[in-house]
Order: C-alpha cells, then structure tokens, then sequence
C-alpha cells in the first residue's frame, strides 16, 4: 500500500521534472535565436556599409577638399577636420562642469542641489538633440551673427554632458569610501582626496565614460545643423597659413579656426546622400565607413585602456 | 617608561574614573607617565543620537592603550574622535574636550589638517591606493611639501622598515600596493600612516580582517612602535588586548544606547582584577 502510493508520487514527480526540461530547452532555444536576431541588424550595417564604402575609399578622399558637385574625385578632408575640432571642442567644454557635478551628486546626494543635478541631467538625456541645436542657434550663432564651430561644439558639449556626469557619478560611488578616509585620515585636504585619490581609482569607468560620450557626440547630425552648418572649404592649414600671413598671433588664430562654420562627417553623409550625383552618394557611404570606423575604434580603445589599466592596478 | 615625564603629566586616569589602583607601587609608576591626550566629558552625537556619553580618560604617552568593549558601545566612535575624523559623518558633534599635547583639539576654529598630521590612523580592513607601494607611502609626505627624491626615498625606506615590511618589498616599491597579501597591505597602511611622523597611531581593529599569523606580525610591530609612538587600539579580541596592551578601557551601553566608560586601568588589573560587575561579566565572557 505504502510501496504504490510512493510510487504513484514518484512518477508524478518524474512527470514534473520532464515538463520543466523541456520548457528549459525551448527557453534557451528561443532566448538564443532572439540574441541572435539583435545582433543581425548590427552586423548587417557593418557589412553593408563595408560593402558600399569600401570602394570608394581612396587616399584622396581622407586628404582632399571637396571637388564641385558632379565632378570626380575630391575628398571629406574638410569633415574629418571638422569631427575633430567639434569633438575637441565638446571635450574641453563637458569635461570639467561635468566631472565636478558629479563629485558634487556623488559626495551629497541627499542635499537639494544633489537632487536637483540627477533629475536635470535626466531631463536633460531625454532632450531631442535638435532642440539643443536650435537653443544654440538662438544662444550663439543669433548673438555672434555667423555659425561656428564653436556653436556646433558648445551644442555637442551639452549632449555629452548627461552621459558624463551620470557615468562619472556611477563610478565615483564605486570607489571604497575606505579610501578616501585614509588619505583624510592623513591630513589631506578634500579637494586633494579627490583629485589624487579618488579620481585615480575611478579613472578607468571616468574615462571609458568620457570617450563614449565623445564617441555618441561625433555621429551627431541635428544639432550641428543650427550651428556648425558646414563648411567644404575648411583647412587648418590655409586658414594658419594666411593668419600667419596677415600677422595674426597664435591665439587670433585659433579663434578664427573655431569662428569658422566647420563639417563633420555626419553632417556630411547628411548632405551628400541628399545630392543627386552618384560621386556624391558614393562619397556619403564612405564617410559613413569612416564615421563608423571612428567610433568603433573609439569604442575599442576605451576597452583595451580598461585591460590594460586594470591589469597593471592588480599588479 | 624612563624620562617621559613632563610638565603634561596629569593624575592618573583611574582616579578620575573612581577606582582604585590596587598596588601602591602601581600607582606611583602610573603616576609618573606622561599624559598624551587627555579626554574630558567626551560626548559624541550623531543627530539626535547620543553614541559615546561624558567619556573621561587619560592615555599615557608611549603606552599602547586599548579600547574593548561590545558590538556597537561606541570604541570606534570614540578612537575617530581623536583624530576629528568623526567630522566625516554628517550631523556628528562633539561635546567636551579632547587634549593633546595641551592643546584642545575639539576647541572652535582648530585645523584638522595638522591634528590628522599628529595623530594617525590604522583602519580594520587594508585600504591601500590603487598606487604603487612607493607612492602609497610617499602620499602623506608629498601632502606636506616633499618634494625632493632623496628625501622622500629616505622617508619611505624609514616607515617601511618601521612597519616591518621594508624587506619584503624592498625590490618592488614600483608595484602596486593592492598586489600585497592582506597583512602585507595592513603593514603598508601601517608605514603610510608612519611616513608623516605622526606621535600618535589609532588603530581600529586593525587585524579583524587578517589571519592568526599576520595578526602576530601587527602585534608585534605595536610593541616595538610604542618606543616612539603612543598607540591606541580598538579591539573586538579580548585575547589581544590582553596580549598587547598596557592601558585598557571598557566601554559598554548605558540604559539610552550610549556609550559609556565602565573601567579604565593597567591591563593585568582590568584582566585579573576588575572593580566593576559589568568588567568582569565581559573579560571572562559572561556576554559580548
């Protein structure tokens, strides 16, 4: 009697057990196809993109201004210079308000001013990235009577900003309070604990953190559309060249660079897609190349920093 | 104990404290050290919270003095007092006075910065930086304006000697502190505090978080630092306090959850002869 009824619950078990094998194997079938299915549309630009840019990519085209619409050969040196200032640029602008905010959201959190920097720097991730272009225009390029680069970076610098901050903060509260009690323990200074401890230990997410943004930043086109407009006849070189000329100092020069309305690859692929030249269109795939190689590349910098850096913080 | 008496010397802690030395020579001995930092009606406050209450204690300079006591009385509270380091909690406040070298350290518009100096600080877990073992000791000097290599080669050759640890790393000041065993780091974070020539060294149980053999090592090295420092330790471990200390005081909650001071003494009397119930219930592990 016993014998059957433990028997009877033993298979009943057993039929248990084979329901939940089986729904296992379908989940993981069906969670693999779907991972699979994510990464197909990535690995179809990349391709696709290889495939149209590819062949079009000549030395010329890294190295030479743009050539009337229509007409063979010519190059995107205008833009690749263009993406580096403005990038430059947002750089210079985003890092150091965004680094000490968020030190400041870090160390009080609780405090208002700590609120009020995570919920605007939320609001301020959600802002459609053309609005920032047009507050600029209204903000920079209305005021100063011309678009600029300066505008384009400015624009570029408040959309990295979040990004910045955000990570920055994450990273900073990862940082064993411990560490910071043993360098005030020895007398130091707050500002000192920071910038020579703190900062250090969170170096490696502070400036994967930073590049990402800088890599986001560069493949933006709307909001350089208000501000940096483009430009296909910028060059470093010439526009050095006649200031040097007409006796400018260095400093003249350098505001003259990031006065002028600058390209950017984006900006760019933006316009030349839009052209009804095939060397136009063929150019616009390439620079898409271009533009992707760059961020990936950027992208696999920030990782191998990371290895590298934190392989040698083990020892 | 030889020629360490000076004009600081105070009354010996245990009369302010009610009790009674039990040998007459214990006491003349007592009575001749001198006091290194002098607490008086120490009351610690967290908000509203009153951690440590009306704590008065005398630490006798060149003597390891150790705080024991149960979970949560307040001997943390008490040893990051006198370094200020209860500053760092928000809403902390002291009330009563902290001297050292006669000097109020709690008094109004003292800087932290050359108290931190004077008395540094030894935490339960290794928190070495993410730096080599060079600049992990070389960090407090260049705080304080060394800048120049042979000096700060001398400094950092001095304190990890002090820490015992110099011949264990002497061939790889250039890797990270981090890439140590535990007790190793311990000693670097012993050698780091060491590096700004402080007089005094707070040590918060500073071999919880180590195993019985480097434990030994930190014990050791209180002995021999006590020659020129003053030492005060923070211990869970009775066995250790009994090991190391000179001095001991017995912290415990009152009915409110503050802490106070129940007995304070020579160690062999806090040990072997304790005045109070509660002294005697926690040393032979009655509770706690």
């Amino acid at each position: 009697m016993t014998n059957t009824a433990s028997s009877t619950h033993f298979i009943r078990a057993r039929r248990g057990y084979t329901r939940r094998r089986t729904a296992n194997a379908v989940m993981l079938v069906l969670t693999g196809l779907t991972t699979a299915l994510a990464l197909i549309p990535l690995f179809w630009i990349i391709g696709y993109v290889v495939y149209q840019g590819g062949q079009y990519l000549t030395p010329a085209f890294f190295t030479e201004l743009p050539t009337p619409p229509g007409t063979e050969g010519g190059g995107v040196w205008n833009a690749i210079q263009g993406t580096i200032l403005l990038v430059i640029l947002a750089g210079l602008f985003a890092l150091p308000p965004g680094l000490l905010a968020a030190f400041y959201a870090a160390y009080y959190p609780n405090t208002p001013l700590g609120i009020a920097v995570r919920f605007s720097t939320d609001v301020l991730a959600g802002v459609p990235s053309i609005v920032i272009g047009l507050f600029l225009y209204a903000l920079v390029v209305v005021v100063q009577g011309h678009f600029s680069g300066l505008a384009g970076g400015i624009a570029l610098a408040i959309l990295m900003l979040p990004t910045i901050i955000r990570t920055t903060e994450e990273m900073l509260k990862l940082v064993p309070p411990s560490l910071r009690e043993a360098s005030l323990a020895l007398g130091a200074p707050e500002w000192k604990t920071s910038l020579q401890v703190v900062l250090p230990a969170a170096g490696n997410g502070l400036i994967t953190g930073f590049l990402l943004g800088l890599a986001r930043a560069s493949g933006e086109t709307a909001p350089l559309l208000f501000t940096a407009l483009g430009n296909e006849w910028f060059d470093f070189r010439s526009l050095i060249r006649s200031g040097l000329e007409s006796g400018m100092n260095p400093l003249e020069i350098l505001v003259r660079i990031i006065e002028q309305p600058v390209d950017s690859l984006p900006l760019t692929l933006w316009k030349y897609a839009q052209q009804p030249y095939p060397e136009r269109i063929h150019q616009a795939w390439a620079a898409a190349l271009v533009l992707m190689a760059f961020v990936l590349a950027v992208n696999i910098f920030a990782r191998l920093w990371i290895l590298f850096r934190a392989r040698r913080m083990k020892g | 104990m030889l020629t360490l008496a000076n004009d600081l010397s105070r009354p010996l802690p245990m009369v302010r404290t009610g009790a009674v030395p039990a040998k007459e020579e214990e006491a003349a001995e007592i009575q001749t050290l001198p006091v290194k930092i002098d607490i008086r009606g120490l009351s610690i406050f967290y908000g509203k919270f009153r951690a440590i209450a009306e704590v008065t204690m005398a630490i006798p300079a060149h003597q390891v003095t150790a705080i024991i006591g149960p979970s949560g009385c307040g001997k943390s509270t008490l040893l990051r007092a006198l370094n200020r380091m209860t500053d760092l909690t928000p809403g902390a406040h002291a009330e009563g006075d902290v001297i050292l070298d006669g000097e109020n350290i709690l008094g109004p518009g003292v800087d932290v910065v050359p108290i931190r100096q004077r008395v540094g600080m030894v935490f339960q877990r290794p928190n070495p930086f993410p730096k080599s073992i060079y600049d992990n000791v070389a960090y407090g000097p260049r705080l304080y304006g060394v800048r120049k290599r042979v000096e700060l080669d001398g400094i950092v050759e001095r304190s990890l000697k002090q820490a015992a640890l110099w011949d264990e790393v002497k061939d790889k000041l250039q890797q990270s502190g981090m890439a140590l065993s535990g007790g190793q780091q311990q000693r670097l974070c012993i050698a780091r505090a060491l590096a700004v020539e402080p007089s005094v060294i707070l040590m918060d149980e500073p071999a919880s978080a180590l195993d019985p053999i480097a434990t030994l090592k930190i014990e050791d090295l209180m002995q021999q630092l006590k020659s020129e420092y003053t030492m005060v330790i923070v211990t869970h471990n009775m066995q250790q306090a009994a090991r190391v200390a000179d001095y001991t005081a017995f912290l415990m909650i009152d009915g409110e959850r503050a802490g106070r001071l129940i007995e304070y003494g020579p160690t062999s009397r806090i040990f072997t002869k304790p005045e109070k119930k509660e002294t005697e219930d926690y040393v032979t592990g009655r509770f706690g």
